[in-house]
């Protein structure tokens, strides 16, 4: 394999590109078809429990919207775990990541502050 | 000049570029919802008890587009997935799929929910009021089962006039079911199947009323945060259908035969921002089709 310096005076190597290159190389990707296929189908059958339970009375509405969430959430991990292939990723996205939930997750904490100060109540 | 990294990872990174760079995209996309979605609880959380609308919208239709959503979630990763294995027949037809459903998507948005929603009619009846509309609004069957009262009465304006001349005094309204019928205990939880406006015509005096307007953003908090927060995702997947147009065009298979996995590494990249895009409907169709 040959050594090339880039633009940054960083060694890289010269890849045959019309090869599958890395470990996403092309025997695994046809191993996860059927997996993506699956991931297809939950989603879309929760999506179908979501509709079911939200006319399930669970005797208060935030009941209802805390079941309606647990499902979404789940959903949402499926999605990110797998579409998008945080189940198997570098650290430095992850490092990304734990910045981005600590920072949501102040948001709504600040916001669930204000509830309790509100500036003026609405009617509508 | 080359661009660096576009397929190798960078030595620092371990990543080749385009990927930190999504990723850290994505990062400032879930502070972007997460501002609107944080405004959305704190309108909700604060509603008086029977404020927040409930059943407005059409739940099949909404089911539909979050099924059609998923579905090309899952031809995008197949996509890319084939460029993986060098099948650009197949890649073709998974990309051109994706398209579509981004297109059906943003079609039943735009020509049919929303018009839908800008042709509907609300008026907020005044508290001191409301025993007078008590036929099309069941307070006394809801106070006996302690649910909260209602107090809009909606359905299709007939003298839409009413809206901007002073000189019209009263609102001519076909009522919604509910309203029309609202000591039925069927009413009392919202339909799944969308049941248009009844024949039945009632007059509702403008002095009566606290507040009234078409199901635009300014009728409700309901309603902008739904407006806003649709409008914004809705404008993500234009966004992803241009993109995705561009990597489906001749222009993208002159890459494909200089460097198939350039352009693999393209389409995952717009793949993470369309699955990111599927992943905030996830929580949009409950919140406001559902709850």
């Amino acid at each position: 394999m040959n050594e090339t310096h880039d633009t940054l005076g960083h060694k890289s190597a010269v890849v045959d590109v019309h090869a599958a290159p890395d470990e996403h190389g092309a025997h695994n990707v046809a191993k996860h078809v059927r997996k993506y296929l699956m991931v297809g189908a939950t989603l879309i059958l929760f999506t179908a429990i979501t509709v079911f339970l939200s006319y399930v009375n669970f005797g208060t509405m935030k009941a209802n919207v805390a079941v309606a969430m647990l499902v979404a959430t789940f959903k949402a991990t499926l999605v990110a775990a797998i579409f998008m292939h945080l189940s198997n990723e570098k650290r430095l996205i992850y490092r990304i990541l734990v910045f981005t939930a600590f920072f949501v997750l102040g948001l709504f904490f600040l916001t669930y502050l204000a509830w309790y100060d509100p500036v003026n109540r609405f009617n509508h | 000049m080359e661009i660096p990294y576009t397929v190798t990872a960078r030595p620092d990174t371990g990543l080749w570029n385009a990927k930190v760079g999504i990723w850290l995209f994505l990062a400032s996309e879930v502070m972007l919802f997460g501002g609107l979605f944080s405004a959305y609880v704190f309108l909700r959380l604060d509603a008086d008890p029977g404020a927040w609308p409930h059943g407005l919208l059409n739940v099949p239709v909404g089911t539909m587009n979050t099924a059609i959503l998923i579905a090309s979630s899952v031809t995008v990763v197949l996509a890319w997935a084939s460029l993986k294995m060098r099948k650009y027949n197949a890649y073709w037809w998974y990309m051109l799929i994706t398209i579509l459903c981004g297109v059906i998507f943003l079609a039943v948005k735009l020509a049919y929910e929303w018009p839908q929603k800008f042709d509907h009619f609300g008026a907020f009846i005044k508290k001191d009021k409301l025993e007078k509309y008590e036929q099309y609004l069941g307070n006394h069957h809801l106070a006996e089962k302690g649910l909260p009262p209602r107090t809009e009465i909606s359905g299709h304006l007939h003298n839409k006039e009413a809206l901007h001349d002073e000189n019209v005094k009263e609102y001519e309204i076909a009522l919604d079911p509910v309203n029309a019928d609202p000591s039925n205990p069927q009413m009392d939880r919202p339909h799944f199947l969308y049941v248009p406006p009844t024949d039945k015509v009632a007059t509702i005096e403008k002095e009566d009323v606290e507040y009234a307007n078409m199901f635009l953003p300014k009728h409700s908090s309901y309603f902008a945060t739904y407006f806003t927060i649709t409008g914004l995702h809705g404008a993500h997947v234009l966004g992803g259908v241009i993109v995705f147009l561009y990597l489906w065009l001749p222009v993208s298979k002159k890459l494909y035969k200089r460097n198939p996995e350039h352009l693999a590494n393209r389409v995952e990249v717009a793949g993470l921002f369309w699955h990111f895009v599927d992943l905030v409907w996830i929580f949009v169709f409950p919140l406001f089709y559902l709850l």
